[in-house]
Parts: C-alpha cells; structure tokens; sequence
C-alpha cells in the first residue's frame, strides 16, 4: 500500500469524464480528493492523495495520462517548526487549502498535513521563517 | 467616586492580597459580579499585545577601545547603525537591512541575536581625531561584553489599527502580509480586548513613566509614541475606531527574552520586529473597570484597500473584532477569509505571565509621572521644491 499526492490539470473537454470513478473503480485505487476546481467549459484543476498498490498506482496515473491529464507528483512537503513558531497566523493569509488555521480556543496555529498541497506560499509569507520545504 | 490608589493597591500586592485578572478574564467577572461590586474588588487588570512593530531599535553603547575610536559609520553584521551621535553610541534600528544579505537580515535580527547572547560583528569607520586616533575597528560584541544596550522603541502598542485587504488584479506583499488579489483575504493585527490601550482608550492610568512589561524584563513608557493620535473618531465606549494612540517605551535589552523578542521579515516589505510588551491597569474606580471589560464585538476598524497607492486609502467597510476573530468577513457579499498578523496565543502569555509576576510581587504598579497628550495634531508631508 502506498500514498500519493498529485496534483492535476484537465482540459476542458475531458472535464465531463468520470475519470475519479475509474481511478476507483478499474484500479482500486483510493482516491482522497483535497482541493478541486471544476467546472463546464474551463480547466479542471484537482489535487487528492491516491492510495493502493504501488502497479496499480502507476497504470492507474498511465490512464490518466491517456485521457490527457496533466498531473504532478508531489515529492515534497512543507516543514514547520513548531517549537519557534510565535503563532502570528500571517500564513494562514495565504494557505488555499485551509491546512494552517488557528485553533480559535487558544488561538494557536494548527497544520492539518493531509490538506497541504504544497504550494509553499507559507513558506514565503512566514515571518519568522518557521516553514520550510523538505528536499 | 475612587475605591483606592495605586499605593493601596501595591501594598495590598506585597502582602499577597491583590485581585488580578487579565483583560479577558475580567469580561466574564463583571459579567459575573457587576460592575460595582468588580470594581470594589478587582485590583489590577492586566493587558497584553506580541505585534510586528516597525518603529523599534535600540541604543547600544560599545565601551571604550585602546586607543580608542570615534566612530562615525557603524555596521552590527553588515546591517549600518546610527552613529551620528557620540563616539561609542550608536542606535541600530529594525528596519534597517544588512547590505550583504538584504531584506532577509535587519537590524531586527542584529537585536534578537544580542538578546540572545550571540556574537555580532562590529566594524566601525573613522576620519580619526586627536582625542580618538583610531580610524578603523573590527570586532565582536554581545550583550555580556557591550557596555549599554537598551530597546527604545519609537511607537509600539498601537491603539487599534487597520485591517488590509488588496481589491487589486495581482497580489501586493505589504506591512499588512501578503495580501492576496481580488480582495482574497483581509489581515488585522491587535490583540483586540487583550490590547494595553483599547483598555484604557482616555489614557488614565497609562501615561509617560508608567512601568510596563517590555520583552520579558521591566520597562516603562517614555513617552507618546510617534504618530500618536488621538483624536481619532471613536465609538460611544471610547475606542478609537482605527489606528490613534501610541507609545514609545525604553527597557534593558540585556535582560530581554527572545520568548518575547524576535525578529520578522515580510516578504518583499522588509523587517521588522514582534515586540511582546505588556501593561497593567490598576483599577481605581468603576469607570476604569468599565473601560477595561471591552469586549471584542464592542472594538471596530476599517478594512482599508492596500492597493490603491495612495496615502488615503478607500475603506470597504466597519468590522468589529469579534468578525474579524471569527475567521471570515463579508466583502460585498464574498466570505473573505481572515488572518491575524499579532500573535493573541503570546499576548494570552504575556497578560498571564505579568499576571502571575504582579501576584508573586516582582511587579508593582507605578503612577504615570505625566499624562499621555489627549489632543495632538497630525502633520503631513507636504513636497514642496528645492534649489538643486
């Protein structure tokens, strides 16, 4: 069993496919979506972890490359040092995802790493450098 | 009609009787209580703010060389010092960046590592005189081995400022954070009901002299803060709505914390500085109290537009705290997200921390030497031309 985390871009005219269902269905493939943004006419944009057996990922991301999906394999992830982080929330300001939020009880910063896509917008707007990107 | 003074309330602290609580916990007393009853009660109310706050630096006193230097250009780590001053004063301030590394080091960080009791490289320039020979120096400093180093910081504890949103096509990096195009999100930063002068929004008991907590040390209130305003418009409870007071506050770096001290850059703005600064409020009368049991949905400002480069920014609308808290805010019928830029969990710290220091008595309660100025006239600048 392994876990990725892909990002992908479709055109527009493959938008209408059912293309998670197969990914489910053909490959037995469980497919956690974190952020989507589809919609009739425009470019579909998702990002979801795929977890399954590790052939089966592969000629399930072959499918998808057939059907003329543009995907990203994420390899990184973002770093936070907890322990010198002040818990200001200016990366809240730019996390897309919601996966940096304050926890409104003490008002401390929590990360939720399954919704992280890495954009790595944090890492720049952190003020006192408490995220980084593994490499 | 007074309860008691500061000198009842102090001794009432050395003997271990005080009543304390902090800006927050005092809502729910009240509510509790009354507010006569509190008042009668309650003896100090502790309030608390751990900002980004650009107008911050420090006074460094190097000790005399052999022979020795009166330096007229100072750099601390590449990052140039004041040094128009006399020959071993220098003043390094937060904002100023290091000319070999940039926006990613400033004096911000010159003053954390002090504080934190690293090594800083001084290299100092002369012409050389016949009192001070020397021409050049090339050393190390820290905070052990320097003679004076204190904080003085021109204008910290603002009282309420703006929240920043970007109507503009692209994002815009700014003092506010980064601030994301078609008003994607909107940034504030006060502690809000925990901040020291929404607390005391007539300036009572806050004044010039007053003993504050400043970086983890004592400090105190040397005077107004630079742009202190306040006259600026205010609600029926007397807060301002918007940025208007303001303080300069002095304390001994030596004995400051990075806990409550540490350096900031925003991207593509520049650095500056979080300062954790705390102040009590010693509750002499039920109109204090009442002042200080301000609540977060009673405490308002505007969302300003960052884009528009202008020195009059257009304002979208009045929100109060207690939207801004909740996470989102309503934007010509958006939900646009919000984010704080001043840490609440560290003022949460300060105001418990300073609590606990006045209860053990490590901290007595001063009276202000002078009132803060309650009318004050902001000038512009005006560009006017000059013979070239």
């Amino acid at each position: 069993m392994k876990t990725i985390k892909v990002s992908m871009r479709f055109g527009q005219e493959i938008v209408t496919k059912p293309l998670t269902y197969h990914l489910i269905k053909d490959y037995n493939l469980e497919v956690n979506i974190l952020n989507a943004n589809v919609g009739l006419n425009k470019i579909g944009q998702l990002i979801a972890d795929i977890s399954g057996e590790e052939d089966k990922i592969n000629i399930g991301l072959e499918f998808l490359k057939e059907q003329g999906v543009e995907f990203k394999i994420f390899n990184r992830s973002i770093i936070w040092q907890e322990e010198n982080c002040v818990h200001c929330g200016a990366c809240t300001a730019v996390c897309p995802t919601g996966a940096l939020k304050m926890d409104k009880s003490d008002w401390s910063l929590t990360f939720d790493r399954e919704k992280c896509v890495v954009c790595e917008l944090c890492v720049g707007a952190c003020p006192i450098k408490v995220m980084s990107v593994s490499i | 009609m007074g309860y008691k003074s500061i000198d009842e309330i102090n001794e009432k602290i050395k003997s271990g009787k005080a009543c304390i609580f902090t800006a927050e916990e005092i809502i729910d007393l009240v509510e509790e209580k009354g507010l006569k009853q509190a008042a009668k009660e309650v003896d100090v109310v502790t309030t608390a703010t751990f900002g980004p706050m650009c107008s911050s630096g420090a006074f460094l006193n190097f000790g005399h060389s052999d022979p020795p230097i009166r330096m007229a250009k100072v750099w601390l780590n590449d990052v140039p010092a004041y040094a128009g001053i006399a020959a071993v004063d220098a003043y390094i301030g937060a904002t100023e960046l290091s000319e070999k590394r940039g926006m990613e080091y400033g004096g911000a960080h010159v003053i954390e590592d002090l504080i934190s009791g690293k090594d800083v490289r001084l290299y100092a320039e002369s012409y050389g005189t016949d009192c001070y020979p020397r021409k050049e120096i090339d050393t190390y400093i820290n905070k052990d081995n320097i003679n004076q180093a204190y904080l003085f910081n021109p204008r910290n504890v603002y009282q309420n400022y703006i929240a920043a949103t970007n109507s503009s096509e692209k994002t815009i990096y700014t003092y506010m954070g980064t601030l994301l195009p078609r008003c994607g999100n909107i940034t504030y930063t006060t502690s809000g009901q925990l901040s020291p002068l929404i607390n005391d929004p007539f300036y009572r008991t806050i004044g010039i002299g007053t003993k504050i907590f400043l970086g983890g040390t004592q400090g105190f209130v040397a005077w107004e803060g630079t742009q202190h305003n306040p006259q600026q418009d205010r609600g029926e409870n007397g807060v301002p709505i918007s940025s208007s007071g303001t303080l300069a506050v002095i304390g001994d770096l030596k004995k400051m914390s990075t806990r409550f001290i540490r350096a900031a850059v925003f991207p593509n703005y520049g650095a500056t500085m979080f300062v954790g600064i705390g102040i009590p409020i010693p509750i002499l009368d039920e109109d204090i109290l009442l002042k200080a049991v301000v609540k977060d949905s009673e405490i308002f400002t505007f969302i300003i537009d960052e884009s528009v480069p202008k020195r009059s920014k257009p304002s979208f609308k009045k929100v109060s705290y207690a939207e801004l808290k909740s996470g989102l805010v309503d934007l010509n019928g958006k939900k646009v997200p919000t984010a704080p830029l001043s840490s609440i969990k560290k003022a949460r710290e300060i105001a418990l921390l300073l609590k606990k220091q006045i209860v053990e008595g490590e901290f007595l309660l001063t009276e202000a030497v002078s009132k803060l100025p309650s009318t004050n006239k902001i000038n512009t600048l005006e560009i006017r031309g000059c013979e070239k």
